[in-house]
């Protein structure tokens, strides 16, 4: 059974990974992989392995990563809503971000850096109220700070966007919107190396996030150590999406939607959930990219408006069955 | 096996004591009753039981060896309870939530074995549970559920049982079923502590009862000793009555006010 739909979900993947390379501003055919495995290649294959396959990889980790990162933290603050994002994550990150953009410093890196280090800020800031007495990470804190240190640097972006010129502006807001158009060997190289840790620190709290999903009180009489789940699986998630609004933008839903279909699919257990998610996530995000890329060509949709026009109509129906 | 002497809890911030002096202690193959008012501190000694809240003083041992020296995931082979609350976020199905409680023995990573499916299967027929393993734990009536959390607990494997007010909002059958069940593990070998306002029950069931009031032992003993009218009415701040049931156990009728004034 559950290899079946592990099967089907490999499946899945791999007709992403196929769209994903074949798809574009040039449709590739079968021909040019061959000119690839041949070597010296040029036209097509040049643009399969120097655009497109690192661009498909890259989404493809970033995908898994935040998917992986919303059921991790879903579980923790025990409400299956929270997305990865909305811990205040985004609102740092897009403040970097313009900075970078409005202070007009310099490299192709900056801006991700800027956006990395905000991410980092408002994560530090957040962490730091949800602390409550006795060192205890408080759930409810932890979204609502969240919300609230999202939107103070969201105002203060906002503020720096009006001061600025409609070019800078149209940069900023662009980049925010979340694109895989910075994509390169190197990203993929980077992303890859830094993510491993934060994602095995998640993969290996899966049976223990089985517990903490059942509330605190249970949780710690069935012998987990919650307090100290909570705190790696709250700074791996945040680590991983800080890194993913570094080399991608502000991706949204795919950490929120992801699980809970998952969740639908393959029941709660964290064990297959995680796995699951990671594969489902990193397939939906390649999709998600190629529409973003292919829809107005030869102009470019941000990938984050792709992901809410899917996530938001299917978040919308998860809901309406819940109520139901 | 478990024994917490002295026991002094203050949680940041409350103006008085939770628990101020509380000694109790559970043997295998006895159920001890622990009641008192709302407010009283009977959750309190469950979590300071498990080492769960900071003491100010006292101690608390297992197996004779100070609790503070046990990882907590020892505490739970050896201590399986359930709580008072548990609302289920992701339902799962009733033999993968029992599974959990496999988590003290299984850690973090290794994969289950037949020996965990095994021990599952026993928690789940011990509780009359066998039947519920395929359904979803979010379909279960409140006596189901509660008899799954027990199988929870008992794959544990554990040597003391503490449960926490589990017949709460549960109807006379079931809270019968459950008290049955309890008393059948406490008689197989367990050591057993139950929470409860069922004074009644406690009394028949017990083979020792604890009345805590504003945290201080008030009562401590035989259930014809703690069951005392006198000091019921006044810890419950309510006019009570006591008879004697045929079986020779007291039980306790509250009064209306105008029985109480003649």
């Amino acid at each position: 059974m559950t290899a079946t739909r592990f099967v089907a979900l490999v499946g899945f993947v791999l007709v992403a990974f196929a769209a994903g390379l074949s798809l574009g501003a040039v449709p590739l055919g079968l021909d040019v992989w061959a000119d690839l495995v041949r070597g010296a290649p040029d036209g097509g294959a040049a643009i399969l392995r120097d655009v497109r396959l690192p661009r498909v990889v890259l989404a493809f980790l970033v995908g898994g990563a935040l998917a992986v990162s919303g059921a991790g933290l879903q579980a923790i603050v025990r409400n299956p809503l929270a997305d990865p994002y909305l811990v205040g994550l985004s609102g740092g990150a897009g403040l970097g971000a313009v900075l970078a953009i409005a202070l007009d410093a310099g490299g192709p890196w900056a801006v991700p850096l800027a956006a990395f280090a905000g991410a980092a800020g408002a994560v530090a800031l957040v962490y730091r109220l949800s602390l409550v007495a006795g060192g205890r990470l408080d759930p409810y804190v932890l979204l609502l700070g969240g919300v609230v240190v999202g939107s103070f640097a969201g105002a203060l972006m906002s503020a720096i966007i009006t001061l600025s010129d409609a070019a800078e502006l149209r940069s900023a807001v662009l980049w925010l919107l979340g694109g895989f158009g910075l994509a390169s060997w190197r990203a993929v190289a980077v992303f890859g190396v830094y993510a491993v840790a934060p994602l095995a620190v998640l993969f290996a709290s899966a049976r223990v996030l089985d517990l903490v999903a059942l509330g605190e009180e249970s949780a710690q009489y069935l012998g987990a150590d919650v307090e100290r789940v909570k705190r790696r699986v709250y700074l791996s998630t945040a680590a991983l999406t800080g890194a993913a609004v570094a080399v991608s933008g502000v991706v949204g839903f795919v950490g929120l939607v992801v699980p809970h279909a998952m969740r639908r699919l393959w029941g709660p257990l964290h064990r297959g959930l995680l796995p699951g998610a990671f594969l489902a996530g990193g397939a939906f995000l390649v999709l998600a990219d190629v529409i973003a890329r292919t829809t107005f060509r030869p102009r470019e949709l941000p990938v984050g408006v792709v992901t809410a026009l899917v996530g938001v109509p299917v978040f919308a129906l998860l809901l309406r069955r819940k109520l139901a | 096996m478990l024994h917490g002497t002295d026991l002094v809890v203050r949680y940041p911030g409350a103006p008085r004591r939770a628990l101020d002096g509380v000694t109790c202690g559970l043997e295998a193959g006895r159920l001890l009753a622990v009641v008192g008012p709302n407010g009283s501190g009977k959750s309190t000694l469950v979590r300071a039981l498990l080492g769960l809240v900071p003491l100010e003083s006292g101690s608390v041992s297992l197996h004779g060896r100070s609790l503070a020296e046990w990882p907590r995931h020892e505490i739970a082979a050896a201590v399986g309870a359930v709580s008072q609350r548990e609302d289920t976020l992701f339902s799962l199905r009733v033999r993968e939530a029992v599974m959990l409680g496999r988590y003290p023995r299984l850690g973090p990573i290794a994969p289950e074995a037949a020996a965990d499916h095994a021990a599952v299967r026993r928690a789940l027929e011990r509780c009359d549970a066998w039947d519920l393993r395929d359904r979803r734990t979010d379909a279960l009536s409140g006596g189901e559920w509660q008899r799954v959390r027990v199988a929870r607990a008992l794959a544990q494997e554990p040597r003391a049982l503490l449960l926490d007010e589990p017949t709460a909002a549960l109807d006379i059958r079931h809270e019968m079923e459950l008290f049955e069940l309890v008393h059948d593990l406490v008689r197989g070998g367990l050591a057993g502590l139950i929470v409860t306002h069922e004074l009644n029950l406690s009394a028949r069931y017990a083979d020792r009862m604890i009345l805590l009031d504003g945290g201080r032992v008030v009562g401590d003993g035989d259930p014809a000793a703690v069951v005392d009218g006198r000091v019921l009415a006044q810890v419950f701040r309510w006019p009570l009555a006591v008879t004697t049931w045929r079986d020779g156990a007291p039980q306790v009728v509250p009064l209306k006010p105008s029985e109480a004034e003649s």
